[in-house]
C-alpha cells in the first residue's frame, strides 16, 4: 500500500491557517533555557532521529518489516521527556504514548538499541519480546503502560491512571499523547468527559501532535473547528503551540504540568509538529519537504552563539555510528522461539486454558 | 436464601474488605441505585460512572495498570460491543508486554434471555468471549457459585469476565453462603436498600467467609450413564430439571455445570464422555460459531471413535436478536420442552 501525498493541504485553507495562528499567538514567549539545557535536547533529538533514521532503513533493506515513528517531532518529544517525573508506581507520572514518541522514551533515558530490537521483532525486544510493532514501549519502571496500534484508545486508559492517581494525590500525572486524527475517536472524548466530572477531576495532561494528516486524509477536510477549540468547550484550560520549536513545546509543557499537578485537574496542549517521511512504511517513508526541527534547532543555536556547525555534526556522526553499531548487534540476535508464542497469556503460568498441539506448526 | 443478586452483592463487600478491591463501577452502579439488578448495593467502593462503555472499560484497564483491583460492569452484554476494542486491550497487555505488566480487573456483564428482554436485553456473550484470548471467563448458574466464582475471580489477577445470566439473578439458592445468616429475612434487612430515601442507609454485612470456586472447575451436578449433558448459565438449571423427569422414564444423565467458559474443565468433560459415549452440549447464544461448536469440535477430534451416536449442540437459533413477543423467544432460546426432548432423543437413539 503506498499513498501519493494529497493535492489538497492546509495551506490552501486560509480559513483554518488563520485559526492556527492565533491560537499560537496566545503563547507566551518570554523565558530560554540554559545554552546546557539546549546542547542536551540537541543530542536527545538527534539520537531519536539517528535511531528512527535506522529503522526506517532496516524497513527498507527488508531487515524488518513495518514501520512507524517520530521524525519531526523531536522538538515536542523532547522538551516533554525531560520533565517527565519519571519512575514507577502512583507518586510518579504515567505515560499512554501513541507510536510516535521515541522524542519522548529517549529523552527519558530509553536505549535506541531497544527500538532497534523490536523494529527487528527480536527475542531480545525488551518492550514487547517481538511481537509488536516498532516504537510500541512498555516499561514497568517508569510507569510507560503497554502502547498499542489502536488510534486514541490510550485516551481511554489514561482515565484509569488518572482516577488512581487523583485518590493518591501527590505530584504524579497521567501524560497521554496522540494525532490530530485521532481526536476524532470517541475515546479522546471519553478521557475530556471522565477528567472533568464533578468534584472528581483527573490529573491528566494530554497532547495532540497535530502533524495535519491522518495517513493520506489532510487534516483540514475533517476538522471543522481546531481541535484545542474544541477541547476549551470543555472548561479545559488549552495551549496552542507551535511544536517545532523546542522553546514552545518547553514552556506549554512545563506549564500544563504544572497545572495538573498541582491543580490535579487536566490541561490540554495541541501542537503542530511535521511528518518527515510520510505516515509510516506502507506510504514509502522517503522523505518530504516539511520543517525539520532539528534543522530549526540547530540554526537556533548557531545564531545564539551555543554551538558551531562543527560541533552539532560531531553529534550526528557520533549517533550514526552508534546506531549503526547497534544495527550490527541486534542483526545477530535471534527471533523469539516459536514455542514463546503461548507465553505471558496469563500473568502466571498456565496449564489449563485451551491451546491444542501444535500440527504442521500451525494449531489444527 | 440469599438470591443471586445478593450472594455476587456479598461476595464484592468480600473482596473490598479482604482482597484489596478499590473501585467497583459502571452505569448507575454505585448509590442511589446499586445496579439495574440491585449486584452493587451499599457497597463501600461503588461508584456511577458516565454512560460510556469504552471508557468504562478503558477506566478499568488504566486502573488496574496503575495497581488498583477495578470491578467495573457493563449494564447489559447487549451494549458492550463498543468495548470490544478496550476488552481486546485487557487481553493482551500481559502478553503484548512480554508479561512487563499485568491486568486484574473483573468486567462484570449481563447476558441472556428469560427477563422478556426483547432485541436489546437478552443477547447472549459466551461465544464473543471466549473469542477474546487473554480473558478468563465465568458464568454461575447458582448464588453459591456466584459467590465463589466472584472471589476466585478477585483472586486470579487476571483480566476475569464474569457473565450474569440475568433471569437467575433473582432466583434463590438451595446452599447457604459461608457467612450468610440462617434467616433469610435478616438478610434482607442486613444488605438490601430499603425503598425510598436510601441517603442514609449502610448495609449491615454478615460476617462473610472465603469461598472460592477455582476458575476451570466444572461441577457434576447429577450422576448417570445414559449420557452427558454440558451447560451452563441460564440452561443449566432446565438440564438438570430435565434429568430428573427423565429419571423417572428410567434414564440417567451426567449433567456438568461448566461454571468457568476459560479456562474450561475439558479433564471433567472428557471424563463424562469417555463413560456416557454420548454428549449434548447446550447453550442458548446462536448457533453459529457458537461456544459449543468448540466443544463438539474437539469432541469429535478427541473421541471420535468413542462415541457411540453422533455428539449434538442445542443452542439459539441463528436470528439476529430475541423478539419481545413470548412466542418469538421461546421459539428463539431453548426451553425446557427443547431441552428435555434432546436429551431424551440422545440417551436413546441406538448406538
Ligand atoms: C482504531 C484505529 N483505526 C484505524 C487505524 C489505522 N491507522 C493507523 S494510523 C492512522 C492515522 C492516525 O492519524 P493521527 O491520529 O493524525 O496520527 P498520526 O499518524 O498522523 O501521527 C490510522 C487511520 C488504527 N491503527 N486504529
Ligand atoms: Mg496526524
Amino acid at each position: 500500500m503506498r499513498f501519493v501525498r494529497s493535492v489538497t493541504t492546509c495551506a490552501d485553507l486560509s480559513v483554518h491557517r488563520f485559526h492556527w495562528m492565533t491560537q499560537v499567538q496566545e503563547v507566551p514567549q518570554s523565558g530560554r533555557l540554559s545554552p546546557a539545557m539546549q546542547l542536551r535536547i540537541h543530542e536527545l533529538m538527534v539520537k531519536s532521529r539517528a535511531a528512527e533514521e535506522r529503522c526506517i532503513q532496516m524497513s527498507k533493506a527488508g531487515d524488518g518489516w513495518f514501520w512507524i515513528g517520530a521524525p519531526g517531532e523531536e522538538a515536542l518529544g523532547v522538551p516533554l521527556g525531560l520533565q517527565v517525573k519519571k519512575g514507577e508506581g502512583l507518586d510518579h507520572d504515567f505515560l499512554h504514548l501513541h507510536y510516535r514518541s521515541s522524542p519522548i522514551a529517549i529523552a527519558m533515558g530509553l536505549e535506541p538499541i531497544d527500538i532497534i530490537r523490536q523494529m527487528g521483532a527480536k527475542a531480545t525486544d525488551p518492550f514487547s519480546r517481538g511481537r509488536n510493532f516498532v516504537n510500541h514501549y512498555a516499561v514497568r519502571r517508569w510507569n510507560i503502560v503497554p502502547m498499542a496500534p489502536t488510534i486514541e484508545t490510550q485516551f481511554s486508559i489514561a482515565v484509569g491512571t488518572g482516577i488512581a492517581q487523583r485518590r493518591h494525590g501527590g505530584t504524579g500525572i497521567t501524560i497521554v499523547n496522540g494525532g490530530d486524527g485521532g481526536t476524532h475517536e470517541g475515546d479522546f472524548a471519553t478521557c475530556l468527559l471522565w477528567s472533568i466530572r464533578p468534584g472528581q477531576e483527573l490529573p491528566i495532561l494530554m497532547i495532540t501532535a497535530n502533524n495535519s494528516f491522518a495517513i493520506s486524509t489532510p487534516a483540514c477536510t475533517q476538522h471543522g473547528v481546531s481541535i484545542a477549540q474544541r477541547v476549551k468547550g470543555y472548561g479545559i484550560p488549552t495551549l496552542s503551540i507551535d511544536g517545532n520549536d523546542v522553546h514552545q513545546s518547553w514552556k506549554a509543557i512545563a506549564e500544563g504540568m504544572a497545572y495538573v499537578r498541582e491543580k490535579r485537574k487536566p490541561f490540554f496542549i495541541e501542537a503542530k509538529v511535521s511528518r518527515l517521511h510520510g505516515h509510516s512504511s506502507s506510504s514509502g517513508a522517503n522523505r518530504v519537504n516539511e520543517e525539520d526541527p532539528i534543522t530549526r534547532f540547530e540554526q537556533s543555536l548557531i545564531k545564539g552563539d551555543v554551538a558551531t556547525r562543527a560541533e552539532l555534526d560531531i553529534v550526528w556522526s557520533r549517533y550514526r555510528e552508534e546506531m549503526a553499531d547497534a544495527y550490527e548487534q541486534v542483526k545477530r540476535e535471534p527471533y523469539p522461539d516459536p514455542s514463546d508464542v503461548e507465553r505471558y497469556m496469563y500473568a502466571e503460568p498456565k496449564e489449563n486454558y485451551y491451546n491444542p498441539k501444535p500440527r504442521n506448526g500451525f494449531a489444527e | 436464601m440469599a438470591t443471586m443478586a445478593q450472594a455476587i452483592r456479598m461476595a464484592l463487600a468480600y473482596g473490598e474488605q479482604h482482597l484489596g478491591v478499590t473501585d467497583i463501577f459502571g452505569e448507575d452502579v454505585g448509590p442511589p441505585l446499586g445496579g439495574v439488578f440491585t449486584c452493587t448495593q451499599g457497597l463501600r467502593t461503588a461508584w456511577n460512572s458516565p454512560l460510556d462503555e469504552r471508557g468504562i472499560v478503558g477506566a478499568a484497564l488504566g486502573l488496574a495498570l496503575a495497581g488498583q483491583k477495578p470491578v467495573a460492569e457493563i449494564q447489559f452484554s447487549d451494549y458492550i460491543f463498543n468495548a470490544i476494542d478496550l476488552m481486546k486491550l485487557a487481553a493482551n497487555s500481559t502478553w503484548s508486554s512480554g508479561g512487563e505488566f499485568t491486568v486484574p480487573l473483573v468486567l462484570m456483564t449481563t447476558v441472556g434471555s428469560g427477563v422478556h428482554g426483547s432485541i436489546y436485553h437478552s443477547h447472549s456473550f459466551d461465544a464473543f468471549a471466549t473469542h477474546l484470548p487473554g480473558w478468563k471467563v465465568v458464568i454461575p448458574s447458582n448464588p453459591l457459585d456466584a459467590y465463589g466464582l466472584m472471589i476466585a475471580s478477585l483472586k486470579d489477577g487476571n483480566p476475569v469476565m464474569y457473565l450474569e445470566p440475568k433471569c437467575l439473578l433473582r432466583t434463590k439458592g438451595l446452599e447457604r453462603i459461608p457467612g450468610e445468616p440462617a434467616d433469610e429475612r435478616e438478610l434482607r434487612d442486613r444488605i438490601d436498600a430499603p425503598l425510598g430515601d436510601r441517603s442514609q442507609w449502610k448495609p449491615r454485612w454478615p460476617a462473610l467467609l472465603e469461598y472460592e470456586v477455582p476458575l476451570g472447575k466444572a461441577k457434576l451436578c447429577r450422576e448417570g450413564t445414559s449420557a452427558t449433558v454440558v451447560s451452563y448459565g441460564r440452561t443449566l438449571p432446565l438440564c438438570v430439571e430435565a434429568a430428573d423427569q427423565l429419571a423417572a422414564e428410567g434414564m440417567r444423565f451426567d449433567v456438568l455445570d461448566l461454571r468457568s467458559l476459560m479456562p474450561y474443565d475439558w479433564a471433567a468433560i472428557s471424563a463424562s464422555i469417555r463413560k456416557t459415549g454420548r454428549v449434548l452440549f447446550v447453550n442458548e447464544d446462536t448457533e453459529v460459531t457458537n461456544f459449543g461448536e468448540h466443544l463438539l469440535r474437539r469432541t469429535i477430534d478427541e473421541f471420535f471413535y468413542e462415541l457411540a451416536v453422533r455428539p449434538r449442540l442445542l443452542a439459539g437459533r441463528n436470528v439476529p436478536g430475541i423478539g419481545m413477543a413470548p412466542t418469538l423467544e421461546d421459539a428463539s432460546v431453548p426451553q425446557s420442552a427443547n431441552i428435555l426432548a434432546a436429551m431424551r432423543e440422545i440417551a436413546i437413539e441406538p448406538a
